[in-house]
C-alpha cells in the first residue's frame, strides 16, 4: 500500500515536470484560458450597447423631430445618415452601415395630432436575424416610453399596463454575469480533457510508454498518476478564471467556496475520466487531440453556455445526461451567483460523481485490457 | 522543361503518400466529414435562441375580472406554462427550488389602476442566466399587449398607438436563424479542417523528424508545401460541399449571390486557413503546442469575434480592433452577404481582397519560414 503511494507520487512529479518544464506548454496551459476568458467575457453577449442606423423622414415635422431626438437619446441609437430618397434605402442597408432603416412618412405629425394610428416603418438588416430582433425590440420599448409620454402630454389615456421587471442575483440582468461563471467549467474542460487525452498519447506515440509499462507500477498507479496532475492543472485554471471574474470583471461571489471546489473537484474528475477514456481509444497524438475535440464540441455547445439548455429537443436533452459540463454549467452558475448549497445542488452533484466513476473506472478497465 | 516534370512528378509522389495517409487515419475523415455532419445537426437543430414554454408561478392578489382576463392571456401564450401560487411566498419558494422559472405577480390594485392608465405588473425572472430571462422579459410583452387589446374591443379606449411600428426584416423575412447559422457554418468547418488539422499533421513530421528525411531528398520547400496544401484543401471542400448540400435541402436557406462567387469565397478563405495551419506548425513544430494554438488563434475566433453568434458591434472597442486582424471577420461577413443579400459589389470586393491578400502573405511566409529551417 505504501510503496504504491509512494510510486503514484513518483509518477505525479513526473508529470508534472513532463508538462510544466517546457515554458512553451507552460504558456499554452495558462495563456489560452486567461485569454480565452477575457474574449469570451467582452464578446459573447447578446446584448446590444450600439445599433447604427439611417432614417428616411419624409415628414419633417416637430412631432416627428422629438420622435428621433426621443431615439437618439436613447444612448443605444447612433444615427447614420439622414436619407433623402428612397432608393438610398438599399444601398445602406446592403452595405452594412445601418442595421436598422427608419422610414417616416408624410403624415406622420397629421395622423398623430388626430389621435390616429401613425406608422413608422423599420426595415432591419436580417444577415444576422438574432442581432436584428434584438434591435427591432429595443426600437419597439423607445417606441413605447415615445407613447406613453405623447398620451399624458395630450390628455389619452387607456388601459395600458407597465410591466416593473425584478431580477434576482443578477439585478441589472448583465450577461457578463452569467457567462464568467460558466467559464469556470467550460474552459477548464476544454484545456483538461484535451490535456490529459494529449499526456498518454504522446507517451505512446514517442515510446516512453511502452517503458512505463517493464516498471513495477500496476495500471491502476499508471493511471492514478496520470489523472492525478491533470487535475489539480484543472483546479488551476478553474481558479485562474475565478479570481478573473471577480477582480477583473468585478462580477461578486456570493456562495461558497467550499461547495463551488467540491463541485469542481467532481466535476474535473469525470472530465479527466473522459480524456483518459479518449486516450485509450486513440493510436496517435493526432487520434487523441481529434477524438477529444470532436467530444468537447457537442459538450460544450449543448451544456446551456450559449442558448437555454431546457430548449434544446428532448431527444438531445436526454442524450446530455452524460454530458459533465451541463451539471457543472449549473452548479458554477447557482453558487457563484445564487449561494446554493449542497442540498440545492443535489441533482449536480450526484451525476457528477457517477460520471466521474463510470468514466474513471472504465478508463483503467481499457488501460488494463491494452496492457495485458 | 526536365525540371519541371520531375518538380511535378514529386508533388505528385508527395501528394499521394499524404492523400492515403489521410484515407487511412478514421481521425483525419472524422474531422473532414464528421466533423461538417455534427456541426450541421448541432446548429440546424440542437440549438435554439428561442426558449419555448416557460414555466411561470401565477400569483393573483387583485383577483378580479381584469387580472383574471390577463392571467387567461399567458395561460394561451404558448410561450408560457402557468402554474398557479397562492401567495408570494409560495410562489417564491417555488421559483428558488428551481420549480418555476418565473414569477408573475398581480397586485392588488391592478383593476383599479388599470383603467386610469397606470397599472403595473411584476414579473421575477431568475438572472442566473441573464439571456432566458431576457428573452422572457420580451415574451411577456405579448399576452399583456393581448390583454390591451381585448380590453380596448370589450369597450374601453384604445390603447395602441398613437405610435405604431411596421417592421419588416430584409434578407430573412421568416426570422429563421438557419439563414445567418449556415453561412457561419461554412467559415467554422473550413478553419478546422484547414488550420487545426493541418497544423497538427505537419507539425507531427516536424516532431518524428520525417521531415528532415525529406530534405535531404531533392525535394524542395515550396514542393512540401504544396503536397501538404492539395489533399487538406481537398478534404476542405468536402466539408464546404457537406454545408452546401445541407444549406440548400435541409435548411431551404436562399443563395441570393452567385454560386461562383461562393465558391471562389470558400476557396480563397480555405487557402488563408491552411496557409495559417502550416505556418503555425513550421514555427511550433509541436503537435501539442501546434493543434492548441491553431485552436485558440483560429477556431475560438471564428466563433467569438467573427460575428457569426455575436455582434461586432456591440464589443469594446479594443476587442473590436482585435477582429480587423482576423481572416475569419471577412469571411463570416463575405458568406453571409453572399447567401442572403446577394452580389453587393461593396461588401464582396473588400472582404475577398482582403482575405485574397491575406493567403498570398501567409503562403509567403510559411514558405520563407520553411526555406529558414533548412539552412
Amino acid at each position: 500500500m505504501y510503496s504504491s503511494l509512494l510510486r503514484i507520487l513518483a509518477l505525479i512529479r513526473k508529470e508534472f515536470l513532463a508538462v510544466l518544464r517546457d515554458p512553451r506548454s507552460r504558456f499554452i496551459i495558462f495563456v489560452p484560458t486567461i485569454l480565452q476568458c477575457l474574449i469570451f467575457g467582452y464578446a459573447a453577449s447578446f446584448d446590444l450597447n450600439s445599433v447604427p442606423y439611417a432614417v428616411l423622414d419624409e415628414d419633417h415635422s416637430a412631432a416627428s423631430a422629438a420622435f428621433l431626438s426621443r431615439l437618439d437619446g436613447s444612448g443605444i441609437f447612433q444615427r447614420q445618415a439622414d436619407l433623402v430618397r428612397v432608393e438610398d434605402i438599399s444601398t445602406s442597408i446592403n452595405s452594412g452601415r445601418a442595421l436598422l432603416i427608419i422610414q417616416i412618412g408624410q403624415d406622420f405629425e397629421r395622423h398623430l395630432l388626430a389621435g390616429e394610428p401613425a406608422q413608422v416603418q423599420v426595415i432591419a438588416d436580417g444577415r444576422n436575424s438574432n442581432t436584428a430582433g434584438t434591435a427591432l425590440g429595443y426600437f419597439e420599448s423607445v417606441v413605447e416610453t415615445f407613447n406613453a409620454s405623447w398620451r399624458s402630454n395630450h390628455g389619452q389615456t387607456g388601459p395600458s399596463v407597465r410591466i416593473v421587471l425584478r431580477s434576482w442575483f443578477n439585478p441589472n440582468l448583465d450577461s457578463r454575469w452569467s457567462m464568467l461563471p460558466s467559464l469556470i467549467g467550460t474552459l477548464t474542460m476544454l484545456g483538461t480533457l484535451m490535456l490529459t487525452a494529449m499526456s498518454v498519447a504522446r507517451e505512446r506515440e514517442q515510446g516512453t510508454f511502452d517503458q512505463l509499462l517493464v516498471t513495477p507500477f500496476r495500471p491502476f498507479e499508471i493511471m492514478a498518476g496520470k489523472a492525478i496532475p491533470n487535475i489539480a492543472i484543472g483546479l488551476t485554471q478553474s481558479t485562474t478564471i475565478l479570481l478573473i471574474a471577480q477582480f477583473w470583471f468585478h462580477i461578486p461571489f456570493a456562495g461558497s467556496f467550499v461547495v463551488l471546489y467540491a463541485g469542481l473537484g467532481l466535476f474535473l474528475m469525470a472530465a479527466v475520466g473522459l480524456g483518459l477514456f479518449v486516450s485509450s481509444i486513440a493510436k496517435t497524438m493526432q487520434q487523441a487531440m481529434l477524438y477529444a475535440f470532436l467530444l468537447v464540441m457537442p459538450f460544450a455547445l449543448l451544456s446551456g453556455l450559449t442558448t437555454p439548455f431546457n430548449s434544446m429537443p428532448k431527444f438531445l436533452q436526454s442524450v446530455m445526461i452524460i454530458n459533465p459540463l451541463r451539471y457543472a454549467l449549473d452548479l458554477t452558475r447557482r453558487v457563484y451567483l445564487e449561494d446554493a448549497g449542497f442540498v440545492q445542488l443535489f441533482s449536480d452533484f450526484l451525476p457528477l460523481a457517477v460520471i466521474g466513476l463510470v468514466t474513471l473506472s472504465g478508463a483503467a478497465w481499457l488501460f488494463r485490457r491494452r496492457l495485458t | 522543361m526536365k525540371d519541371w516534370s520531375a518538380k511535378l512528378r514529386r508533388i505528385r509522389a508527395l501528394t499521394l503518400k499524404e492523400t492515403r495517409q489521410v484515407l487511412r487515419d478514421p481521425s483525419s475523415i472524422a474531422i473532414g466529414i464528421v466533423f461538417p455532419l455534427m456541426m450541421i445537426l448541432l446548429f440546424g437543430y440542437g440549438l435554439s435562441l428561442d426558449v419555448n414554454r416557460v414555466s411561470v408561478a401565477v400569483v393573483d392578489e387583485d383577483a378580479s375580472a381584469d387580472s383574471a382576463a390577463l392571467v387567461g392571456a399567458f395561460r394561451l401564450s404558448p410561450y408560457f406554462k402557468v402554474t398557479v401560487a397562492h401567495s408570494m411566498v409560495e410562489a417564491n419558494t417555488m421559483f428558488l427550488d428551481q420549480g418555476v422559472d418565473g414569477v408573475l405577480r398581480i397586485p392588488s390594485d391592478f383593476a383599479r389602476r388599470s383603467h386610469s392608465g397606470g397599472a403595473e405588473i411584476q414579473i421575477l425572472v431568475n438572472g442566473t442566466d441573464a439571456n432566458q430571462a431576457r428573452i422572457m422579459q420580451a415574451y411577456a410583452q405579448g399576452p399583456v399587449a393581448g390583454w390591451s387589446a381585448a380590453q380596448a374591443v370589450s369597450g374601453a379606449a384604445v390603447s395602441a398607438g398613437p405610435v405604431i411600428v411596421v417592421d419588416r426584416m430584409w434578407f430573412n423575412e421568416n426570422n429563421d436563424s438557419h439563414y445567418f447559422l449556415v453561412p457561419g457554418l461554412i467559415v467554422l468547418v473550413m478553419t478546422i479542417i484547414g488550420a487545426f488539422l493541418t497544423a497538427m499533421v505537419v507539425a507531427r513530421e516536424w516532431e518524428r523528424g520525417t521531415l528532415e528525411a525529406l530534405f535531404v531528398t531533392p525535394m524542395r520547400a515550396g514542393e512540401f508545401l504544396m503536397s501538404k496544401l492539395i489533399p487538406y484543401f481537398g478534404l476542405g471542400m468536402i466539408g464546404f460541399v457537406l454545408c452546401l448540400l445541407a444549406g440548400q435541402f435541409l435548411f431551404h436557406v436562399p443563395l441570393r449571390g452567385s454560386f461562383f462567387l461562393l465558391c471562389l469565397a470558400s476557396m480563397i478563405y480555405l487557402l488563408v486557413a491552411l496557409g495559417i495551419g502550416l505556418l503555425i506548425s513550421t514555427l511550433v513544430k509541436s503537435q501539442f503546442l501546434a493543434s492548441q494554438l491553431a485552436l485558440l488563434l483560429t477556431f475560438l475566433p471564428a466563433m467569438m469575434l467573427s460575428g457569426f453568434l455575436y455582434d461586432l458591434r456591440s464589443m469594446p472597442v479594443l476587442v473590436r480592433g482585435i477582429t480587423y486582424v482576423l481572416p475569419a471577420r471577412y469571411a463570416v461577413s463575405l458568406m453571409q452577404t453572399l447567401y442572403l443579400a446577394g452580389d453587393v459589389g461593396s461588401v464582396v470586393w473588400l472582404n475577398l481582397g482582403i482575405l485574397a491578400a491575406m493567403a498570398v502573405a501567409l503562403l509567403v511566409l510559411t514558405r520563407l519560414a520553411t526555406r529558414k529551417q533548412l539552412s
